[in-house]
């Protein structure tokens, strides 16, 4: 659900559009945008306040064979939601588990972890060396 | 098997949120809750539609024990906190009614702090049984319902003395809704 | 006040709103500007309206600020509005910004903190002369990146004070803390209710007031501990899930300040804390908060409450500038009742005034 969440609705169709047409599925609830209030805490450990809220968007959907998947996303992308909902129901088919994780799920992971490993080089980059300036007299 | 909630939710809360406005501004008044909705079993469709629309986060709601379907539609479409029945702003009575003076009653100072009822029945039927009178009411007006505690009378008399404080009431039978605010008064005819 | 209600004026609105729409259009030869436009290449503006609104969301902020053609108040405005349109799916766990995915993180107190000085993509030590190349809009390079990133974890500056005692440590009592958005601030206010208040606080009130800590208002003699920036994850608990599930991850700046020691007979002296946490990259209004924070813990620390910066009523009930343009602006409405009755309260002030000069004449 993480990976889904970080995913953006154009990969997720890119990735999708090489893998085998999802089941039909029937809308529980959703897919629909609320708020989710953020909270922080006083001095990054003390006791938590409230900060701001968060668009979310929610889903939740059943297959054919009874299993329900839901899907709550930061912003306001239903499409994006409504497919990870149905993601989220076959995912836990074990028996089709194996093929959606090693076609969607997996390659999504590596595009975002390359992803964060960039921005963590180019945090590096701007690491400061210190150097101590050596004076004569 | 979870049943869905709303198929459009702005415009059916809207419409039944309306007839919850008409049933608590004319108190006893029968309103029609005629949405397509399928709502769990226990549930009538009325009760659900009320639910749907005035329960959600940011309201505490007590469930009855028992009627297991019932309660996870609830959680899972209202997302409502769960609290107990004198703490909860909506309590939710199914078959067992508890004692209006069990729950929230709200305080002098803040009388909109009190809970709300809302409770299923078995029927509700205008122009026989008891007689109401009040703000809301054009002298006098008649409502039967069935399925209330044979002294719910007396405990409605009871929480009158207190007024401003007590709690309202929704009755929901089927596709029908009518309300007891606080303010009506009520005799057996 | 009294206000009364005055009809007219609707074909002079409607026009007046015409005029307004085709101001934000300006020159139809000039192309118009995207909303992903704004949201890609003004994220300080965004973030800033994320803030002030209290409310983030990358696109809808972008919108808000072309709505208002740059008014970043206004635009904070309109996406205050909004928000109260959609309903509350609950509360996000607390932000571990321990876990942050650091893309900026300096000290001003420790040189050689663990993990280094990681300056990130800053405006500082740039010479503010105007770049005229990028009024011919050119591509930017790819940033550089290192060989490799350490993984050596980000000790926090506080952290370290606070395991040698220098810093009394902060802890979690569990309380739930109050929300604004649904209950008004009460004084004498916890430090959970300021801390959110000045979250979403305007940012040039916060650096004034932060300033007028530095020249003397309540000295303070604060140190930037640290400074960080980056992703952290906002996880959420859904009830009808019952586990914790990320719903994504958002951008945040959060601002420790070290500030004056203090201490009693019964305790050595520390130094003291301020706190700024905000959406997005807003740095100077993190520092600004942390000052702020500083200055209003006056009362639980025992110091005189004598600067504006350290009276939580002074700072607290102005800091918002939404409800601050709401009162300033309606002052252009109609007051034509209200005024009347100054007017005829002054002639009449007047005409006794003068009716003595006349009866010596």
């Amino acid at each position: 659900m993480a990976i889904l969440a970080r995913t953006t609705c154009t990969a997720l169709q890119q990735k999708l559009a090489d893998a085998p047409p999802l089941p039909p599925h029937r809308r529980l609830r959703g897919p629909e945008t609320g708020l989710v209030m953020l909270q922080g805490r006083a001095a990054a450990v003390g006791n938590a306040f409230n900060l701001a809220e968060l668009t979310v968007t929610r889903c939740a959907v059943a297959l054919d064979n009874g299993l329900v998947g839901h899907a709550y996303h930061a912003g306001r992308d239903v499409a994006r939601a409504e497919l990870a909902a149905v993601l989220d129901a076959v995912l836990q088919d074990d028996a089709a588990r194996p093929a959606w994780l090693s076609q969607v799920i997996e390659p999504l992971a590596e595009q975002q972890e390359a992803t964060a490993a960039r921005q963590r080089r180019k945090a590096a980059a701007t690491k400061v060396q210190f150097m101590t300036m050596a004076t004569t007299r | 098997m979870m049943r869905p909630g709303f198929a459009d939710p702005v415009f059916q809360a809207q419409a039944s949120f309306r007839a919850v406005l008409e049933a608590m501004s004319r108190p006893g008044r029968v309103q029609l809750l005629d949405l397509p909705l399928t709502p769990p079993a226990g549930l009538d469709p009325a009760m659900a539609a009320v639910l749907l629309t005035l329960a959600d986060a940011d309201t505490s709601l007590h469930l009855p024990a028992g009627a297991e379907d019932a309660a996870e539609w609830t959680r899972f479409h209202c997302g409502s906190p769960s609290a107990a029945v004198s703490e909860a702003d909506f309590v939710l009575a199914l078959d067992a009614v508890p004692v209006l003076s069990t729950l929230r009653q709200g305080t002098d100072e803040a009388p909109e702090q009190a809970a709300t009822l809302i409770c299923q029945v078995a029927l509700l039927e205008e122009d026989r049984g008891w007689r109401l009178t009040g703000p809301g009411i054009s002298g006098s007006h008649h409502l039967r319902v069935a399925g209330l505690p044979a002294d719910f009378l007396q405990q409605w008399a009871a929480q009158r003395q207190a007024f401003p404080c007590g709690v309202d009431v929704i009755l929901c039978a089927g596709h029908r809704i009518a309300a007891l605010p606080r303010s009506v008064r009520i005799e057996e005819a | 006040m009294a206000y009364v209600a005055v009809k007219g004026g609707e074909a002079a609105i409607a026009h007046a709103h015409g005029w307004m729409a085709e101001c934000r259009r300006g020159n139809p030869a000039v192309p118009g500007i995207g909303v992903e436009q704004i949201e890609e290449q003004l994220g300080l503006a965004v973030d800033r309206v994320m803030a002030e609104g209290a409310c983030h969301d990358r696109s809808l902020a972008a919108l808000a600020i072309k709505q208002a053609q740059g008014d970043l108040i206004e635009a904070a405005f309109l996406l205050r509005a909004y928000r109260t349109t959609l309903p509350r799916f609950g509360h996000a766990a607390p932000l571990d910004t321990r876990s942050m995915a650091v893309r900026r993180r300096i000290s001003a107190v420790f040189k050689d903190l663990p993990g280094g000085q990681l300056l990130g993509p800053t405006m500082d030590y740039t010479h503010r002369l105007l770049d005229f190349a990028l009024a011919a809009e050119a591509l930017a390079e790819p940033a550089p990146e290192a060989e490799a990133a350490a993984d050596e974890p980000l000790r926090r500056v506080a952290d370290i004070l606070a395991a040698d005692g220098l810093m009394p440590a902060e802890c979690d009592a569990g309380e739930a803390p109050p929300d604004l958005t649904r209950e008004p601030m009460a004084f004498p206010a916890s430090r959970a209710a300021r801390l959110q208040n000045l979250a979403r606080g305007d940012e040039g009130f916060l650096l004034g007031l932060g300033y007028s800590t530095q020249r003397g208002y309540g000295n303070n003699h604060p140190f930037v501990g640290e400074i960080r920036q980056g992703e952290v994850a906002v996880c959420f608990t859904p009830p009808e899930l019952g586990f914790e599930i990320e719903l994504g991850s958002i951008v945040v700046t959060e601002c420790d300040m070290v500030n004056q020691f203090q201490g009693s007979r019964t305790q050595p002296p520390q130094f003291t804390n301020g706190y700024g946490l905000v959406l997005g990259r807003g740095e100077r209004k993190a520092m600004s908060m942390a000052l702020v924070d500083r200055a209003l813990k006056a009362g639980e620390l025992g110091e005189d409450r004598v600067a504006p910066a350290q009276d939580e009523e002074f700072v607290l009930m102005h800091s918002d500038n939404i409800e601050a343009t709401g009162f300033v602006e309606h002052l252009k409405l109609p007051h034509y009742v209200d005024f009347q009755s100054e007017l005829e309260v002054i002639r009449r002030m007047r005409a006794t005034a003068a009716a003595p000069a006349e009866d010596r004449a």
